[in-house]
C-alpha cells in the first residue's frame, strides 16, 4: 500500500496556494504509507528560478559549496552568473544557468556519492524518510507556489526504506513518476535498459518504471504512448502518476487493484488514492469525480 | 422476499445529527451500535472517511450526506442506510440484511461476500462488484467493472448498464441480469433463458430499487455448473 496525491492548477489565482492545498491532500494519505515520503512541486520560483536549471539532491548537509561548483562548471557558466545553492530541509538544491544534463553530469563526476533526486528547469523534488507530514514541514511545503505538484507516501515492499527509494522518481528533465503497487518483472526490464546504456541509481522497482518512461520519451513517444508501452512491457500492479514540465498523466494496470480517484473542475484537476485526500479542495462539491478505468491512460496539459 | 428501499414511515423519528467534521467515526459507530429499532440518524461531512456506519445491528435509518470512504455500511444487519454521494471500496461488504442505497458511484468490491439485504447503486460500480456474494441483492443503475460476481454463490445482481470483462467467473448459484453489453463472460458463466419466474423476480428487484426499467430488456446469466466437480480430463492442469 502507498498513497498518492497529485494536483494540477489551471487557474493562476490558485497557484500561490499550491503548498497548502498539497499539504491538505498529503495529510489524508499518510495512513497509506507512513514510512517515507516525497514531493515534487513545479514552478515554485523560490526553488526553481526561471532561466536556471535546478538539481534536487538528497540530503541537507552535503557540504557542497557554490564556489566549488562554479570552478567545476568553469567555462560552461555564462559570465553573468554563478551557481546558487539552497539547503531546504533534507534537500540541497543547486541552480545554475547551464543545461540540467550538464549540471547533473558534473555533480555525478565530482560528488559520486550524491544522489540526484530531481532535475530540470521547473521541478523541485524533496524526498526523505520519516512521517510524511514532518517531511513536508521540514521543507516548508505549505508556503510554496506551484502549477503542478505530486506527493507520495510510501509503504515499502520492493526495496529498503530510504530517501532514495521514496517517490517520486525524477530521472529526466522535469519528469516525475510516482507508483502505488509493485512491478514484478522489474529486474529483467532493468537489465534490458542497462544493455541500452541506461544508468540506475537504486534497486527500486519504481525507478525501472521511471527510467522506462524517460527512455520511451527520448525515443520520441509522447507521454500517452510511453505509458501505453509501459503497460505492454512492465508486469505488476500499479497506479501511476507521471508529470512532465506541463502535463500530468494517470494510468492503472488492467487488473486495477490499486485505487485511484480523479476530480476535475475548471480551476484544477486532482488525483488521489482515495477521495478523502480530495475532500477539502476548493469547489470539490461541484467537481466531476470519477475512478480512472483500468488500463486507460488519462492526460491533462497546462 | 425482496427487501425494498421504501422507508418504514411509521417508525420514523426525528433524526439525530452527526457532523463528522466535529466528531470521529468511532464515536458515530459506537452510537449506532447501541441504537434501537426505529432510531434515525443524519451524518454530515463524511469527507471520504473509512468505515462509516459499519456494524449496524438494528432497524435504524441512516442518511449520510456526502462521499464515504472504504467499507461504508459494512456488515449491516437491518439498517436502512443511504449515502447521498459516492462510496469507496467495499461498500456494504458482508451485509446481512437491510438496505444500502448509494446515490452516486461505488468503487470496487461493492457488496462483497454479503449474505443478504439490498444494495442499490444509482450510478456505476467499478471492478469486482458482488465478488463472492452469498445471498445479497444488488441493483446497479449504471455499469459495473471487470470480475464482477466472481465466485458468486447466491443472491441476485441486476445491472441496468454494461458489465466489464469476466462477468461471473467461477460462479455458483447467483443469478445475474444485465441490460447492456457484457464485455466477456468468465469461466463457467453462461447466458440463460429468461422464463416467467425470472421476469417476475427481476421486476420485483427493479421496483424494490425504485426503478422503472423493463425486465424484458435484460439478459440472464448464471452458472453452467461444469466446475462443481473435479473432472479427470483436467488433471493435467494441476
Amino acid at each position: 500500500m502507498c498513497g498518492i496525491a497529485a494536483l494540477q492548477l489551471r487557474n493562476p489565482e490558485l497557484r500561490s496556494s499550491m503548498g497548502s492545498l498539497l499539504t491538505t491532500m498529503l495529510c489524508e494519505i499518510v495512513d497509506r504509507g507512513p514510512d517515507s515520503a516525497g514531493l515534487a512541486v513545479y514552478d515554485n520560483p523560490a526553488l526553481t528560478a526561471e532561466g536556471l536549471s535546478t538539481l534536487s539532491l538528497l540530503g541537507g548537509d552535503l557540504g557542497i559549496r557554490a564556489d566549488d561548483v562554479d570552478a567545476l562548471l568553469g567555462e560552461l557558466l555564462p559570465e553573468s552568473g554563478g551557481t546558487e545553492i539552497k539547503v531546504v530541509g533534507d534537500t540541497t538544491f543547486i541552480s545554475a544557468e547551464v543545461p540540467a544534463e550538464d549540471l547533473a553530469k558534473m555533480i555525478a563526476k565530482a560528488y559520486p556519492e550524491v544522489v540526484v533526486a530531481g532535475r530540470g528547469e521547473r521541478v523541485a523534488v524533496m524526498k526523505s524518510v520519516g512521517h510524511p507530514v514532518e517531511v513536508a514541514e521540514r521543507h516548508g511545503v505549505k508556503a510554496m507556489r506551484g502549477t503542478q505538484a505530486v506527493t507520495h507516501t510510501r509503504m515499502a515492499t520492493e526495496s529498503a526504506v530510504t530517501a532514495g527509494g521514496s517517490h517520486p522518481f525524477s530521472v529526466a528533465d522535469d519528469l516525475c513518476l510516482v507508483h502505488n503497487g509493485s512491478f514484478s518483472n522489474h529486474a529483467s526490464v532493468r537489465r534490458e535498459l542497462q544493455r541500452l546504456g541506461v544508468h540506475f541509481d537504486s534497486e527500486n522497482d519504481t525507478e525501472v518504471g521511471a527510467r522506462y518512461v524517460a527512455h520511451r520519451l527520448e525515443q520520441g513517444d509522447d507521454l500517452e504512448t510511453a505509458l501505453v508501452n509501459l503497460g505492454e512491457t512492465l508486469d505488476g500492479f500499479y497506479t501511476l502518476v507521471v508529470t512532465t514540465a506541463d502535463s500530468m498523466a494517470v494510468v492503472r494496470d488492467p487488473i486495477a487493484c490499486k485505487p485511484a480517484i480523479i476530480a476535475e473542475t475548471e480551476d484544477w484537476v486532482a488525483m488521489a488514492s482515495e477521495f478523502r485526500a480530495l475532500a477539502e479542495l476548493p469547489g470539490i462539491e461541484n467537481a466531476r469525480i470519477f475512478e480512472p478505468e483500468p488500463g486507460k491512460v488519462y492526460t491533462w496539459s497546462l | 422476499m425482496t427487501t425494498t428501499l421504501e422507508s418504514r414511515e411509521s417508525q420514523r423519528t426525528a433524526p439525530r445529527a452527526f457532523d463528522l467534521k466535529l466528531g470521529g467515526v468511532r464515536e458515530l459507530n459506537r452510537t449506532l451500535h447501541h441504537a434501537a429499532d426505529g432510531d434515525a440518524f443524519a451524518v454530515d461531512h463524511p469527507g471520504g472517511k473509512h468505515s462509516i456506519a459499519v456494524g449496524v445491528n438494528s432497524e435504524v435509518e441512516i442518511e449520510i450526506n456526502g462521499h464515504v470512504g472504504y467499507y461504508a455500511a459494512g456488515m449491516n444487519q437491518g439498517g436502512r442506510i443511504t449515502v447521498n454521494g459516492n462510496a469507496g471500496v467495499g461498500v456494504a461488504e458482508n451485509m446481512m440484511s437491510g438496505t444500502v442505497h448509494v446515490t452516486g458511484d461505488a468503487s470496487q468490491s461493492a457488496g462483497a461476500t454479503a449474505h443478504g439485504g439490498l444494495l442499490v447503486i444509482d450510478g456505476n460500480a467499478s471492478a469486482r462488484c458482488g465478488i463472492s456474494m452469498k445471498g445479497i441483492d444488488i441493483v446497479v443503475g449504471g455499469n459495473i467493472g471487470h470480475m464482477s460476481a466472481f465466485m458468486a454463490q447466491a443472491g441476485r445482481l441486476v445491472v441496468c448498464g454494461d458489465a466489464g470483462e469476466a462477468l461471473g467467473d467461477s460462479i455458483y448459484e447467483a443469478r445475474l441480469y444485465v441490460r447492456g453489453k457484457v464485455a466477456s463472460l468468465g469461466a463457467d458463466c453462461v447466458v440463460k433463458e429468461m422464463r416467467e419466474e425470472h421476469l417476475a423476480e427481476l421486476g420485483e428487484l427493479l421496483r424494490a430499487a425504485g426503478r422503472d426499467d423493463d425486465p424484458v430488456d435484460f439478459t440472464r446469466y448464471g452458472s453452467a455448473r461444469t466446475l462443481y466437480n473435479f473432472h479427470v480430463d483436467n488433471s493435467s492442469a494441476y
